[in-house]
């Protein structure tokens, strides 16, 4: 029986760790603001870069 | 607005707008003014055109450059001082708004701005703000450059005089989501360690186990109850100091009993208690409490002047010229004011053509002509060459300020019961009955342990947060709906006295009629396809709106060229046709004695003989006089308006006999009758109206509502904001809020069921923890889904989106 006792701390250190990063979350402002960070990771990074790539293989 | 209309449209590669044929082209790109070019050249230059890629047109039109010196007011350090938020030498970090931010192209570009500008070290865009958070290097760059370097690439960041007067930060509520999050964990575990004992009896488990069990369950409620709920008892304490039953109160003391039972169980080893049946409610209630509560990011309600005016205006002083922040004008002192630029105080023009433009004051776009040693109000946008003013009154002094300042104004609305809380009460009253019977019922059976229990559970299940739950669930699920149909409401307390119109106030200009497009009316001699094309290739050459209205009415597709042609700024133009000499403009201009002055007239003469007027207005919105007619069954309605009864008859046809139209009222004539309506009549009045000269009436209002062109318009302080183009469908958006009453009253209707089974083994004494745990998550989850599901339904029915 005692091993419930052991699993209750686990799954109670589990969603104590999902409610830190939750809170987390919310103090970084991550549901501040849900448009731009979708759109973010689709930009290419470094439209120059890419420039200066075709220039070499030129 | 294109006179040259050709087979093809070409838009401009920056903005999208149709270009004219006098088109400026890079490239083989077209664009339809310089702005728009010079943005192209300096993105191509620093490799920045993926912001043409990512979007079709991304820009906003440029047609209204900046002039040079605009921002050297940023020069000074004490304005700027109080714009930034941090420096320290080296870096300093500045939050910008820029309304013009509308898309992922926006996004992308203000966030490579440092290929423009290197000294911009970072920049971060919050979207939903459209803000943008930079840092630069103050070492090379100054607060005005950086500024400057948006505005060149067409994001002008919106500076007001409320952003140096008031605190920056605008603090967000994250403390509602803390709660909700710590409230969910709470929940969520107690509910799990409660499940062993609801389902294997008491004698399955060890004892110490189930101790343990008990004392983390008590553990975990304890934030609940301390953290996550206070808000319930702070908001029942205020109430009872101010003799108030509010919905707080019934529901603090059932938090209460079910915590202080639930304690008494565990201390005396008697059972489990509610704890987890509370926890679940406070978590639920808090949602709904966040749902209610949305707010408007972009949109601030509580709006006054500050935010209108400039920082600061340029000021002669020895022939020189100086910026001087708003707040510190003198009387006397002489203002020079730019094209586009709002004028900050009463004061008397003293040099130039002033043409202005009172749309933020009255609504009307038309410009107005001043002359010289006559009085433009602040508020006033000048139009045209530069001018020079003599201060007045001071800013705080002035006509628009003390409009916002007057006490009548800041009548607060005294606190009335609304339709939930008086729900609540009577309902409150009800459950306390059957608590009393019940108790007595068992007192004189002598089972006073049975009386106990009975009394603190039937107030432990029968608490009124279902009611709360469902005025939450609808209110907020309305004011979602509402704002996908353009109608932003300062808060769900509006919902209720929305519902209790029975009186629409409109104002005319600008609300009912557009500012936008124009109406032209043409008198005089018939106007032969020739005279058209004369006239038309005279006014071509001008950019004033009313010869753009003009144009638009002739409706010429291919101008000749005029021979010979002068512009005279504000005044109209004259030139050469065919040897005759033609002059088409205001009646002064021309020469042309006119004794009807309403609205706006563009004179035409041929060799000094008159040939014709067109008289311009504002144009009346579509639909309206359906709107008028669906509204009359329901509600009393009037219009009223600062202009003179010239359009006394056409607005009589369009809206219909029982309408009660006004005309010259001054902004202190609409207050007044708003407060006639209000005490003589006992009406619940809406009042529609746009400028801020109805600012006054707006407040006294029971609701007000302002009307916006655009979204990111500047609109004065009112409980909800419309866009001109939903004024149409008032009448839907009428129905629909009056449907949500009819909702919260069912879906509470459904909660009772629920609460009847609680009480039928509440009033017993049988009331176990397990049936408290199964009644209450599913009447809050039926609570969810039907007030979502009929304002959804309520809301195709009335045809929003």
């Amino acid at each position: 029986m005692s091993v419930i006792v052991l699993l209750l701390l686990v799954s109670l250190a589990i969603s104590g760790g999902f409610l830190i990063a939750f809170i987390w979350g919310v103090k970084d402002g991550q549901f501040e603001d849900n448009y731009a960070p979708a759109q973010r990771m689709l930009f290419e990074d470094g439209e120059e870069n890419n420039i200066e790539k075709q220039k070499e293989i030129k | 607005m294109n006179p040259n209309k050709t087979n093809t449209l070409i838009l401009c590669d920056h903005c999208g707008d149709t270009c004219s044929r006098a088109q400026t082209t890079f490239g083989d790109k077209v664009f339809c003014c310089e702005g728009c070019k010079s943005v192209f050249q300096i993105l191509n230059n620093y490799h920045l055109c993926t912001y043409y890629t990512l979007n079709d047109h991304p820009g906003k039109t440029q047609k209204n450059t900046f002039r040079k010196d605009k921002f050297s007011f940023l020069d000074d350090e004490e304005i700027a001082r109080k714009l930034i938020h941090f420096s320290d030498g080296q870096q300093t970090n500045i939050t910008l708004y820029l309304p013009q931010m509308h898309c992922s192209s926006c996004l992308w570009l203000l966030e490579n701005i440092h290929r423009v500008n290197p000294n911009i070290i970072s920049s971060r865009v919050n979207f939903r703000k459209k803000e943008v958070f930079m840092t630069f290097d103050v070492t090379q760059a100054s607060l005005r450059d950086v500024v400057e370097t948006l505005t060149r690439i067409g994001y002008e960041p919106h500076l007001s005089l409320e952003d140096v007067t008031t605190s920056q930060l605008r603090k967000s509520d994250k403390k509602g989501w803390y709660k909700i999050g710590l409230a969910g964990f709470c929940f969520a575990n107690i509910m799990m360690l409660s499940l062993p004992d609801y389902f294997s009896g008491s004698q399955a488990i060890e004892p110490i186990i189930r101790k343990a069990f008990t004392i983390l369950i008590l553990a975990l409620s304890l934030p609940v109850i301390t953290y996550c709920a206070n808000e319930f008892f702070v908001n029942a304490w205020h109430g009872i100091k101010s003799k108030y039953l509010n919905i707080d109160v019934p529901i603090a003391l059932a938090l209460l009993i079910t915590f202080g039972r639930s304690i008494y169980e565990i201390s005396t080893g008697t059972g489990t208690g509610y704890l987890d049946s509370m926890s679940g409610i406070v978590f639920f209630m808090l949602i709904g409490r966040v749902v209610q509560d949305r707010t408007y990011q972009t949109i601030t309600f509580d709006r006054d002047f500050k935010s209108f005016f400039p920082i600061a205006v340029n000021v002669l002083k020895n022939n020189l010229v100086q910026s001087v922040p708003v707040n510190e004008l003198k009387k006397n002192d002489i203002l020079q004011i730019h094209h586009q630029e709002l004028i900050p105080a009463d004061a008397m023009l003293s040099k130039g053509n002033a043409e202005i433009d009172y749309s933020f004051v009255t609504g009307e776009s038309m410009p107005v002509t001043i002359h010289k040693g006559e009085i433009i109000y602040a508020g006033g946008k000048q139009i045209g060459g530069v001018i020079e003013l003599l201060v007045v009154k001071e800013v705080s002094q002035s006509y628009l300020t003390n409009l916002w300042n007057k006490e009548n104004y800041k009548t607060e609305k005294p606190p009335s019961y609304t339709f939930t809380e008086l729900l609540s009460k009577y309902f409150t009253y009800i459950v306390l009955g059957i608590a009393t019977v019940a108790g007595v019922y068992w007192f004189q059976q002598g089972q006073t342990h049975l009386m106990w229990n009975a009394l603190t559970t039937i107030l432990i299940v029968a608490c009124p947060c279902a009611l709360l739950l469902a005025s939450n669930f609808t209110n907020g699920n309305m004011l979602r709906l509402l704002s996908r149909n353009k109608l932003y409401l300062k808060n769900a307390d509006v919902i209720e006295s929305l519902a209790k119109t029975d009186t629409i106030v409109f104002d005319k200009t600008g609300t009912l009629t557009q500012t936008a497009t124009m109406n032209v009316r043409y008198e005089g001699q018939i106007l032969s396809d020739q005279l058209k094309k004369q006239i038309s290739a005279l006014l071509v050459h001008s950019n004033h709106p009313l010869s753009r209205a003009v144009l638009t009415y002739l409706d010429i597709q291919v101008v000749p060229l005029s021979e010979n042609h002068k512009i005279i700024e504000n005044k109209g133009v004259e030139g050469w046709l065919n040897e005759c000499h033609f002059k088409v403009g205001s009646p002064a201009f021309t020469g042309v004695n006119i004794d009807d002055i309403n609205g706006s007239q563009v004179c035409v003469t041929r060799e000094g003989q008159m040939i014709g007027i067109f008289k311009v207005s504002n144009a009346y919105r579509l639909g309206l006089s359906n709107l008028f007619r669906s509204l009359k069954s329901k509600f009393k309605l009037a219009i009223i308006s600062g202009d003179n009864a010239s359009e006394y008859d056409l607005l009589k046809i369009k809206t219909g006999l029982e309408v009660e139209l006004l005309f010259d009222q001054s902004p202190h004539d609409k207050l007044a009758y708003i407060n006639y309506l209000k005490e003589n009549r006992k009406a619940k009045v809406l009042m529609i109206g746009d400028g801020l000269n109805d600012a006054g009436a707006l407040k006294a209002s029971d609701v007000g509502f302002a009307v916006c062109d655009d979204d990111n318009n500047f609109t004065p302080a009112a409980d909800g904001i419309i866009h001109a183009s939903k004024i149409s469908i008032l009448d839907q958006i009428m129905r629909y809020i009056q449907s949500g009453k009819r909702i919260i009253i069912f879906s509470f209707g459904i909660s009772i069921v629920y609460n009847i089974i609680g009480l039928y083994f509440a009033v017993q004494g049988t009331l176990s923890p397990v049936i408290a745990a199964i009644l209450m998550p599913s009447s809050t989850i039926s609570i969810i889904l039907i007030t979502y599901g009929l304002s959804q339904l309520m809301a195709r029915k009335y045809k929003l989106n």
